[in-house]
């Protein structure tokens, strides 16, 4: 038996044993997962157990180090681990933009003490992390952000606003980008910074969307005091930990599933007249759309075995992010067009409280949020296509 | 499904790449057509075709070839489409060698396969009768003569058909006209009596014949297959056909669409070069993300085939219909995008929207192919 087959072997015998059998039912909506954090209040019992010991064998973040709350093991045990949590329905035990996001940031551009401060907490789900990134005026112009940090000896005082930070409500601290200098070009005088959410003059409010409640929320900074040591990497350069961390978020947010397929939903909602859908048109349509999916779930599997190979995805991940969210689009749209008025009642329990006309209104915000498609165009334009000028 | 080339493909690619580039580039296929060449394509490349070992793909080695297989055939159909190659591969090396292969008795193999490995024999399918690709709908007829049958017919779009040296004509033998059952497949020689063939040389110079079949007499074992299962016979020759004309697609789509980003990357107007106009740059872009996603769309269906998945056809049908519409896109984007001289003679854009235009039709449209998906999904 080779060493991976003896991990698998070991790994499928663990998860049997210690998985809840609550925590193998699918997750039904955002609510379910755990999220963690100081306030975090666990939905069951097998919830919190499932966290403590996933955590406690660093499973939650596998491939990190020991040292840093991770279980050091390598991308194919990691698969593995992946593979046999599938096949037993095993919900992921943690939810994290400290996991997704804060981490791998720490970890390329972190000092040492950082790491061994912030990376375990995250891995055990006891803090956590939002993001401040966007402003009310640099959206797409992110770099033209304006929140300031000015340097006060041994701290930074903060002023400022985020917005679109995601559970900023919730989170227990936020990584954020702030302008540390002004004289230079828009991409110099950036810093990453890092700060908890109680510190006096933070104060963040929820946005209500188009599609009704969202995690989002505006959030202020007033005279907000933050050590100096909580600078990540070097001063005034941190738009590069940026640009990394926005890749990754790229990468996620091109990958939004529907579970089934559109067909199928069309058919459910319209029912079929001689084996087809009755709308000859919205047919088409459908059926273009699927082969779309198609082929971009293909390049999906492509990339990532292409990542796997060791090819850096690097501003192709700018593509995935607009074909996806383009696409994702689309077919909330045809599906809005197949389910017709029953589709955009918006209440009462019909509808499970407009699931599907809300989700529809929520889908525009994806060809937005983590970088419009417009300036992934000119990502592609730029850096893969190697067009010139802007 | 293995959607990243072996080292063995990336060497295989690169000789295609190599060899087309300097035996069949673009500038071969316009002397054929300045030259207005009887054969339309140079016999010559189809032998050195053949020493490169490509027409015999996917022919068992016991017959000669060397059996590679589809993935292997898309990455030269793909070579092919960048440089518009013009040869018999995919009427001969792919659609015949299919029929026969999986149709033929060990007799009709052992005889016609390794003249295809070899490069000595072209041969021709003739399916198609009208404008639009549909087997359901032939009416050419095969009635039971002597030992053998009598056709009937009148077939068009049949690639190198001109220049055959056998046809594998699909007609009849029961069932009305629009049924899918009641075909069969049958080796006809073009100069039998009462076949007539005209070449209709077609947008894309390339080379197409309309045949009449008057009383052609044939022997009972011209037969290929078993009576009426012809369509059978045909459904994995069409997917090969189609998934090779798939990968071109994807050569021809992405050569014009490469062309025109090095040309908008030097034209000046208004005193710029004009690639740094946005209007462009987005268009650009947005047309190579679905070339990079027809990319895997090709691949997959390609190793659905290896593969022999069950539904690889409905793969195939997929790709075919996506290369359709994105190459399409890349070469109308192409002509508008290299503006005045997008439309002389003198540049490839517009050939590439030729050649891409006809392989788009050919054995299906995106809509066919569409069409197909939505049945085999159950909606």
């Amino acid at each position: 038996m080779s060493d991976l087959d003896k991990f698998r072997a070991e790994t499928r015998a663990w998860l049997e044993e210690n998985c809840p059998p609550e925590m193998r039912k699918p997750v039904k909506s955002d609510e379910e997962s755990c999220w963690g954090g100081r306030n975090w209040v666990f939905t069951s019992d097998d919830q919190k157990i499932w966290l403590e010991r996933m955590s406690a064998k660093g499973w939650t973040v596998p491939t990190w180090d020991e040292k840093y709350g991770g279980a050091g093991l390598t991308r194919a045990e990691e698969q593995i681990l992946k593979q046999e949590m599938k096949r037993i329905g095993a919900r992921s035990p943690l939810s994290s933009f400290g996991i997704w996001m804060l981490g791998p940031a720490l970890l390329k551009f972190g000092s040492e003490e950082q790491k061994l401060e912030y990376l375990p907490p995250i891995a055990r789900g006891e803090i956590r992390w939002c993001q401040g990134y966007s402003e009310p005026g640099s959206g797409s112009d992110l770099a033209s952000l304006q929140t300031k940090a000015e340097d006060k000896g041994d701290h930074y005082l903060v002023n400022g606003q985020k917005v679109w930070t995601s559970y900023a409500d919730k989170a227990d601290w936020i990584f954020c980008l702030v302008r540390t200098d002004n004289s230079g070009s828009k991409h110099e005088g950036i810093s990453f910074l890092l700060f908890d959410m109680t510190t006096p003059g933070v104060e963040p409010k929820p946005i209500k969307l188009i599609s009704g409640k969202s995690p989002f929320c505006e959030t202020f900074f007033t005279d907000v005091k933050v050590p100096k040591e909580n600078l990540v990497g070097v001063e005034g350069q941190g738009w590069n930990i940026a640009k990394y961390l926005l890749t990754h978020e790229r990468e996620m947010i091109g990958d939004i599933g529907l579970g089934r397929s559109v067909s199928e939903m069309a058919v459910d909602y319209m029912g079929l007249e001689d084996g087809k859908l009755p709308d000859p048109i919205l047919r088409g349509e459908i059926a273009q759309a699927e082969v779309d999916d198609w082929a971009f779930k293909m390049t999906m599997m492509r990339m990532l075995s292409e990542a796997k190979a060791g090819v850096s995805l690097g501003a192709k991940s700018s593509m995935l992010k607009y074909y996806g969210t383009e696409l994702n689009k689309r077919k909330f749209e045809l599906l809005i067009n197949a389910a017709g008025g029953d589709g955009l009642e918006w209440e009462g329990e019909r509808s499970n409280d407009g699931h599907l006309a809300r989700t529809w209104m929520r889908t525009k915000g994806n060809s937005i949020e983590g970088g419009t498609s417009e300036v992934m165009l000119n990502i592609i334009s730029k850096r893969i296509l190697e067009l010139p000028g802007g | 499904m293995k959607l990243l080339l072996t080292e063995d493909e990336v060497m295989l690619q690169d000789a295609a790449a190599g060899f087309f580039r300097d035996k069949a580039p673009v500038t071969e296929l316009r002397k054929l057509r300045d030259t207005e060449d009887a054969t339309g394509f140079s016999r010559g490349l189809w032998q050195d075709m053949a020493e490169m070992g490509f027409s015999g793909i996917l022919i068992p080695e016991e017959h000669g070839g060397n059996d590679m297989g589809y993935r292997a055939m898309g990455l030269v159909a793909e070579e092919m489409g960048k440089n518009l190659s013009a040869s018999p591969f995919l009427s001969t090396a792919i659609l015949a060698a299919t029929a026969i292969r999986k149709g033929g008795s060990a007799e009709q193999q052992a005889e016609w396969l390794p003249k295809i490995a070899g490069g000595s024999t072209i041969m021709a399918l003739a399916l198609d009768e009208g404008g639009k690709h549909n087997p359901a709908k032939t009416a050419t007829t095969a009635t039971p003569s002597g030992n053998g049958f009598r056709l009937n017919g009148a077939k068009a779009m049949v690639v190198d058909g001109h220049v055959a040296d056998k046809f594998i004509v699909a007609a009849r033998t029961s069932g009305a006209v629009g049924d899918p059952d009641g075909l069969s497949l049958f080796l006809v020689d073009p100069k039998s009596k009462g076949v007539s063939t005209e070449r209709t040389i077609m947008a894309d110079s390339r080379n197409a014949a309309r045949i009449v079949l008057d009383d052609v007499e044939v022997d009972g074992d011209a037969l290929i297959g078993e009576t009426g299962k012809g369509g059978e016979i045909l459904d994995l020759v069409l997917n090969a056909g189609r998934a090779a004309l798939s990968a071109e697609l994807l050569g021809s789509g992405s050569q014009a669409f490469e062309n025109t980003v090095e040309y908008i990357k030097e034209r000046k107007q208004f005193g710029r070069i004009i690639g740094e106009f946005q209007a462009l740059q987005h268009r650009a872009s947005h047309l190579y993300s679905e070339i990079e996603v027809c990319r895997s769309a090709v691949l997959a269906a390609l190793s659905a085939l290896d593969m022999g998945l069950p539904d690889a056809g409905t793969y195939v049908s997929m790709a075919k219909a996506k290369l359709g519409n994105v190459a399409r896109l890349a070469s109308v984007e192409g002509i508008q995008m290299h503006g005045g001289v997008g439309m002389t003679d003198e540049f490839d854009v517009g050939l590439f929207a030729k050649r891409i235009r006809v392989a788009q039709e050919m054995f299906g449209d995106t809509n066919y192919h569409l069409e197909q998906v939505a049945q085999s999904k159950k909606f």
